[in-house]
């Protein structure tokens, strides 16, 4: 059972690492819109963002 | 003349006034310190990804712009530009001219409240889930594997629970533990008391056996519980939240015309925005109030149930001060606008929404009272169970205590108290969605009730934009003299006569009597407009369209003509209801020949002409007397009156206000078809709330008895409760299939 003393330690760490990447999603609002982003994924680049804006 | 022409040419065009322009949103802009501009727009129309492209490029598009970007969850835009090279108004214009309508989004308080409860309680769920998945690993290994650990291994895994739990329920149970404080505080109960309670029981049993070095605990228990809470919390926050941003949306979109008299004395209709203060305001019978300001001419009867509360209307004089959504009941009156639109138009949408808000079901109020009963019977039950056992066997301290926090947790009222609500959330959500803005919570529940439609006809059935003057053996004095008269009314024949005349000044007091017509003096004579035979015109008039007739003194009355069409979709919106086994009704106030031509038209067989206001307030009540539910649509001032005493009502955009405020359902747009999808949602969703009331009654009858006796664990109770919220709230949400619209 000495393997826990590794394994318990290890599981925690891995549980913090994953609740603070969810809490940066979180604060960077990657939950604000769970709809938008399924479709602008779908957009074709057709414009370089550059020209765009110095248009 | 050139110069009215040329006012006349700018006005907007008859329909334009009954639809949604587009609202300069300067004053929202925000200018940051680093050279940028920012707007928050909310935008209608947007559904799916073409709708997201065609925005965000075209916008991008636009000079100056840097960033533009939409939400299709909440349909909120934000766009920045460098400040100098763009205007909002420019932007809204923009969006206009891509064929979305957009309002100014309220970048205050409202949206960041809800925005950052969503965060809150995303954390929370996030913070539970992750313990509740570690604690249950390990009480998993200490269930089956408990006989070949060693005392030592058991106790480091016990340990190493409450290490994880303690924390995380510290965190996570915040939204359960502030509400039940909050409520003890004022010596109240709510459904999260008995949850506090059996969370922290558990908790203390749990660590009072762990310190004790043996036992079973129950952190995975109380852990799991408040994971499982938290997700039915956080849906229904996001529900909610999604509603009730929509509803602002509708509401601020009914944007109204009002007539402005200018110097010299000419009424010009033109957006309430542009309304400033100083400005003198005609306000016709009916009509809201489009701004604050003061009484300057006119004695009259208003209504401030919107303002106030007070339902009996307040007479009110010159120097009075009346508020922006107060309805003139009585006599035209001219108000001095102290005020510009912008700064009473929030105030004014906040109130509409949390008046529809506030307005409960009955189902809502059977469920709460039903949930106020049951607490403290909850809280004496898990009581008697632990007196029970601890007095009636041998299960001693422990084993009481556990079958008391069992009982606790597996019977929280929280089904019960989802049940309604959760159903009409969602419900009005879709409706708002589709252009329906549900005005009273009950509305929906009454809908679902009814077998009679009836339906008004000018302006609900005919198409209110159609209606034109024909030429006729009028002069132009007969009509500039019947425009005075017609410009103080809301009528779509007056509106009408009065776009056909152009801009002009109006009759000075005017006095409009619902169902017949207006009378006002003009140079000095008494003026009738109206229907025929208050006009002193032969009975029934002539022809078959309709008409409005001028009687100026002795002279003999002269006719006004208007061709009108119904509108697109009257037919088939009728057909559809009379599919559904309704009884549809035309009662009109128009001469016999007019009605029946429309009644024909859209294949309404049961129909009366002729009625006056009072005529059509006594037939509704006969319809009630015999036992009949009535759904009354109509949107006149003479319909006001029908519209309160129906069942239940609905009136089209383009209906009076008064009207509008009468009614429980306001339709958007010009379109009379979703009646037709607001009747089956009503259906459907009575169904799902009397399926949610008879599951959750159910499940209690069945889960009390078990957890009583001490056949639940405390674990199977969290897992049992929550599965029943959770159900609850999935059944509702199958009525919110959202179509792709038009």
């Amino acid at each position: 059972m000495d393997i826990l003393l590794l394994l318990v330690p290890a599981a925690l760490l891995l549980v913090v690492l994953a609740l603070g990447a969810f809490f940066w999603a979180v604060r960077s609002g990657q939950y604000d819109d769970l709809e938008g982003a399924a479709a602008r994924a779908l957009f074709d680049e057709d414009q370089p963002e550059d020209e765009t804006r110095s248009r | 003349m050139d110069t009215l022409a040329a006012a006349a040419q700018a006005l907007p065009a008859p329909g334009d006034a009954y639809r949604p322009g587009f609202v300069d949103p300067t004053a929202y802009a925000r200018a940051g310190a680093d050279g940028h501009s920012t707007l928050e727009l909310a935008v209608r129309g947007a559904h799916c990804a073409g709708c997201l492209r065609k925005i965000e490029s075209g916008l991008a598009k636009l000079p100056g712009v840097t960033q533009a970007r939409l939400n299709l969850t909440t349909k909120k835009l934000t766009v920045s530009w460098t400040t100098g090279l763009q205007s909002p108004a420019g932007i809204a214009r923009a969006l206009h001219d891509l064929g979305f309508h957009s309002v100014p989004y309220d970048a205050g308080a409202e949206a960041d409240h809800q925005r950052a409860s969503e965060r809150f309680l995303l954390r929370c769920l996030a913070v539970a889930g992750a313990a509740s998945m570690n604690v249950m690993l390990f009480s998993i290994s200490l269930w089956s594997g408990g006989d070949e650990m060693g005392a030592g291994t058991r106790g480091l895994l016990t340990w190493l629970s409450a290490l994880i739990a303690l924390p995380a329920i510290a965190f996570a149970g915040r939204p359960f533990f502030r509400s039940a404080w909050r409520a003890l505080r004022v010596r109240q109960v709510n459904m999260d008391v008995p949850i506090s309670l059996a969370v922290g029981l558990a908790v203390a049993l749990s660590l009072f056996e762990a310190l004790g070095g043996g036992g079973d605990t129950y952190f995975e228990a109380a852990i799991m519980l408040v994971f499982l809470l938290l997700i039915g919390r956080y849906l229904d926050l996001r529900l909610r939240g999604q509603a009730r941003s929509a509803a602002r949306r509708l509401a601020a979109l009914q944007v109204a015309v009002a007539s402005r008299i200018d110097e010299a004395g000419v009424i010009v209709a033109v957006p309430v925005r542009e309304i400033a203060p100083g400005d003198r305001v005609l306000v016709g019978l009916g009509e809201q109030v489009p701004v604050n300001g003061v009484i300057e001419d006119g004695l009259s009867t208003l209504d401030v149930s919107l303002i106030t509360g007070e339902t009996a209307p307040v007479e009110s004089g010159p120097g009075a001060a009346v508020y922006s959504g107060t309805v003139n009941l009585s006599r035209a009156i001219v108000v001095r606008a102290t005020a510009a639109r912008g700064d009473s138009l929030l105030a004014e949408i906040t109130r509409l929404v949390e008046a529809g808000e506030q307005a409960r079901s009955r189902y809502v109020k059977l469920a709460d009272r039903a949930a106020a009963l049951y607490v403290p019977l909850v809280h004496s039950l898990s009581a008697a169970t632990f007196v029970g056992w601890l007095v009636f066997s041998n299960a001693g301290l422990h084993g009481a205590l556990v079958h008391a926090i069992a009982v606790l947790i597996i019977t929280c009222p929280c089904a019960l108290g989802l049940a309604v609500p959760a159903v009409q959330v969602v419900a009005t959500g879709r409706l708002f969605e589709r252009g329906v803005l549900v005005k009273t919570g009950d509305a929906l529940e009454r809908l679902a009730e009814i077998d009679v439609v009836v339906f008004d006809k000018t302006g609900t059935l005919t198409a209110p934009d159609s209606l034109t003057l024909e030429r006729g053996e009028y002069t132009p004095a007969d009509l500039q003299c019947a425009a005075m008269v017609a410009r103080a009314s809301r009528h779509p024949l007056a509106r009408a006569l009065a776009a056909a005349a152009g801009p002009g000044p109006a009759a000075a007091d005017v006095h409009e009597v619902p169902g017949y017509g207006v009378e006002a003096s003009v140079d000095g004579a008494r003026v009738r407009l109206g229907a025929p035979a208050w006009c002193g015109a032969p009975e029934g008039g002539v022809g078959a369209t309709a008409q409005l007739w001028l009687a100026v003194a002795e002279r003999p009355p002269v006719r006004f003509s208007f061709t009108d069409q119904v509108r697109p979709d009257a037919r088939e919106t009728v057909a559809a209801l009379a599919r559904q086994g309704l009884e549809i009704m035309l009662l009109s106030g128009d001469r016999p020949a007019c009605v029946e031509a429309v009644a024909r038209e859209v294949a309404i067989s049961n129909w009366a002409a002729g009625l006056t206001p009072a005529d059509k307030n006594a037939r509704l009540i006969a319809l009630r007397d015999q036992g009949r539910r009535v759904l009354m649509v109509g949107d006149g001032l003479n319909d006001a009156p029908a519209l309160a005493a129906a069942h239940v009502s609905i009136a089209p955009a383009n209906a009076i206000d008064a009207s509008q405020a009468a009614s429980d359902l306001v339709l958007q747009g010009a379109s009379l078809a979703p009646i037709v999808e607001t009747l089956e949602v009503a259906r459907i969703a009575k169904r799902r709330a009397l399926e949610n009331l008879g599951f959750s009654a159910f499940y209690n009858a069945c889960a009390i008895p078990l957890a009583v006796v001490g056949i639940v664990t405390p674990l199977i109770a969290a897992v049992a409760m929550s599965a029943s919220s959770l159900i609850v709230t999935l059944n509702a949400l199958r009525l919110a299939s959202r179509k792709p619209g038009p």
